[in-house]
């Protein structure tokens, strides 16, 4: 080292690399840091093992322990110290995946599904080739086949009128419709309301804020109660359809709102770079500006997606029986009526919510991290 | 100042410069943001095969100038003639302009979510209409030429900046740019990576490109550029040949700027 007498210093040797000492990595680093950092922290951790103590295994013997598993009515559901009714799900479980809709024709429903989940997956897998075609599938493709089968009335298909749809079915149709419909809607909304053009920025910031300032509640009762007072007498459209336009108008404002964000994250440099090289305004935003852009907003997308995806409730309100709907129904019905009925329904309930929005998070994570090309400006 | 990579001696005078062929006609521009005057009654005649260095204190103008030569900025009266296409609204023009005008900006712009190739055959793809193979072709020449072959399928995140400038330049000349604009390109670069974009600069300059280039590389000016402008407060305030611009500054302001940046 230097010292005060002597101020020239020539290093003769490279310094070791040494690992880290032992408490520096590991479990007993991570347990420090996180768990044992301070006395409040300390603290916090014993409460919260308490906690957990305390209402872990109750719960975990009301859903598993003692819960009825099988059984054909409330009578096995009402004995002495009985948990969770899962016969009451399992007897409801068409129900609650279908609603009323026709038993002979549920095979329609669920072919749907088969043909959605056969274009999502590849879709989903980075690696398989064939994108364009599967895009091309799932957005094109998929739908027309969705609705002939669903809908039926052609190639002999019994004609299956939507007031009986219900449960999951009408959840994922609402849910999966407005995400597909607000996504480029809400993109055209967020460049609209960035265009240097001041009737286009104009009629996208209407749109917009009408939509936002406004409750699902009112656009869904508004769809249906005064609707058909505007409408010339005679035309009448389908209920779910008018539920679908609205939510789906409804989301696109939000998401509109999540790009515009995005594209506000973009610095000016990339807009510059791309005109620089000629391209035009439609190529520079679909090649430069929004890839990057809706990189940024992933999680806001997701989160939009999954608060779209729970607030399809909602549409009971136009008596639409969605997943939630179905199963508050048959709370009513009194071969289960029991203590535990409602508590089970709707814990049922939760945890497919649950898994779909858990789906849809961990996804977006993934994808997060698959895009990070370790970018800095 | 780093010292620059120098074109050897004789070597510059070779160099053709046109006496007929005029590569940029910028005549009584006017430019101004909102009140503020930034841009004062520009003239400047640019020759094909020029090489021109502009400089300045910072809020001169002399981005803005060269930023109106492919429509970054809009001016608000007076002329510019590109190539002999007049810039005005018509956006059929504006983009006929830019194909033709390669520009390298301060701090790079590369495309992040792109690889090195991506970014360097886009353009070529969407605006020039090459097929994938050829303008891939075309871009590891000029990678090769900027000497960063090698990097063509990393994203520009994981490049240093000096190369990343490199790749700017090459993704400007696989456009084929009859001229080439250079926004203070060594600006935001680490001394040490200065050098390696004046090379690249420098080996263009040879080529016989119609240069304009921001810059305070003093030494660069003195070896590449065959006229040296400089300007402040929104206007040209002196233009010379390098070695008369230098040593015989003849302008008040002129004297002062140089006095504080050559030591």
């Amino acid at each position: 080292m230097t010292t005060a007498h002597d101020l020239a210093y020539v290093r003769k040797e490279e310094e070791p690399i040494l690992a880290p000492p032992r408490h520096e990595v590991g479990a007993i680093k991570w347990m420090r840091t996180n768990l044992f950092s301070s006395a409040t922290n300390t603290a916090l951790t014993i409460f919260g093992i308490l906690f957990l103590l305390w209402t872990v295994p109750p719960l975990i013997n009301w859903a598993f322990i003692s819960a009825v598993w099988t059984g054909d009515s409330r009578e096995d559901c009402i004995v002495p110290g009985a948990g969770a009714c899962w016969a009451f799900v399992k007897a409801k479980f068409g129900q609650f995946m279908y609603g009323r809709y026709t038993l002979s024709e549920r095979w329609r429903v669920d072919l749907t599904g088969i043909l959605l989940i056969a274009g999502l997956i590849p879709m989903a897998i980075p690696r398989v080739p064939w994108k364009r075609q599967n895009a091309l599938y799932l957005l094109v493709v998929f739908p027309i086949l969705a609705v002939i089968l669903l809908l039926g009335g052609y190639f002999g298909l019994p004609y299956v009128e939507t007031a009986l749809w219900g449960g999951l079915l009408v959840t994922l149709v609402v849910a999966i419709t407005g995400m597909v419909i607000s996504m480029p809607l809400g993109i055209l909304l967020a460049l609209g309301r960035r265009s240097n053009l001041p009737v286009i920025r104009f009629l996208s910031v209407v749109f917009i804020e009408f939509w936002r300032g406004v409750p699902l509640i009112t656009v869904l009762f508004m769809a249906s109660v005064m609707l058909p007072i505007f409408l010339p007498p005679g035309v009448n459209f389908d209920k779910l359809l008018r539920a679908l336009i609205g939510v789906a108008l409804f989301s696109s404002a939000y998401m509109a709102e999540v790009v515009r964000g995005g594209l506000q994250a973009i610095a000016r440099g990339q807009y510059e770079a791309a005109q620089a090289l000629g391209l035009s305004y439609w190529r520079m935003m679909r090649l430069i500006i929004l890839p990057q852009a809706l990189k940024v907003v992933i999680p806001g997308i997701v989160n939009s997606f999954i608060s779209l995806f729970k607030d399809t409730s909602l549409v009971l309100i136009v008596g639409l029986f969605d997943l939630l709907g179905i199963i508050q129904l048959n709370f009513s019905d009194t071969t289960w009526t029991s203590p535990n009925t409602p508590a089970t329904g709707y814990a049922f309930a939760a945890f497919v919510f649950w898994l779909f929005c858990f789906l849809m998070s961990r996804y977006s994570i993934y994808t997060e991290r698959r895009l990070n090309t370790g970018y800095r400006r | 100042m780093s010292e620059p990579a120098v074109l050897e001696g004789g070597k510059r005078s070779r160099l053709h410069i046109s006496t007929t062929d005029v590569a940029i006609d910028i005549i009584n521009m006017n430019k101004w943001y909102g009140d503020f005057h930034v841009l004062k009654n520009i003239n400047l005649k640019v020759m094909r095969g020029e090489r021109i260095v502009i400089c300045g204190p910072s809020g001169s103008g002399k981005s803005t100038m060269i930023r109106c030569i492919n429509r970054l900025e809009q001016h608000q009266s007076g002329n510019i003639v590109v190539d002999g296409i007049e810039l005005t609204n018509d956006l059929k023009r504006i983009d006929e302009i830019r194909r033709e005008v390669g520009m390298v900006f301060q701090h790079f712009n590369l495309f992040p979510h792109l690889t090195i190739l991506e970014n360097c055959t886009l353009a070529p793809i969407w605006v020039r209409r090459m097929s994938k193979r050829d303008a891939e072709k075309v871009a590891m020449e000029y990678l090769s030429r900027v000497r960063i072959p090698e990097q063509a399928n990393k994203y520009p995140g994981q490049l240093s900046g000096g190369q990343q400038q490199r790749v700017a330049i090459a993704r400007a000349l696989c456009m084929n740019p009859r001229i080439m604009l250079f926004d203070e390109p060594t600006s935001a670069l680490d001394p040490e990576m200065i050098k390696e974009v004046l090379e690249v600069m420098v080996d263009l300059a040879e080529e016989g490109m119609t240069m304009l280039c921001v810059t305070h590389e003093m030494g660069f000016a003195r070896q590449v550029a065959n006229r040296v402008i400089f300007m402040d407060a929104g206007q040209i305030i002196e233009q010379n040949e390098p070695e008369q611009f230098f040593t015989n500054p003849q302008h008040e302001r002129t004297k002062l700027f140089l006095s504080q940046i050559l030591h």
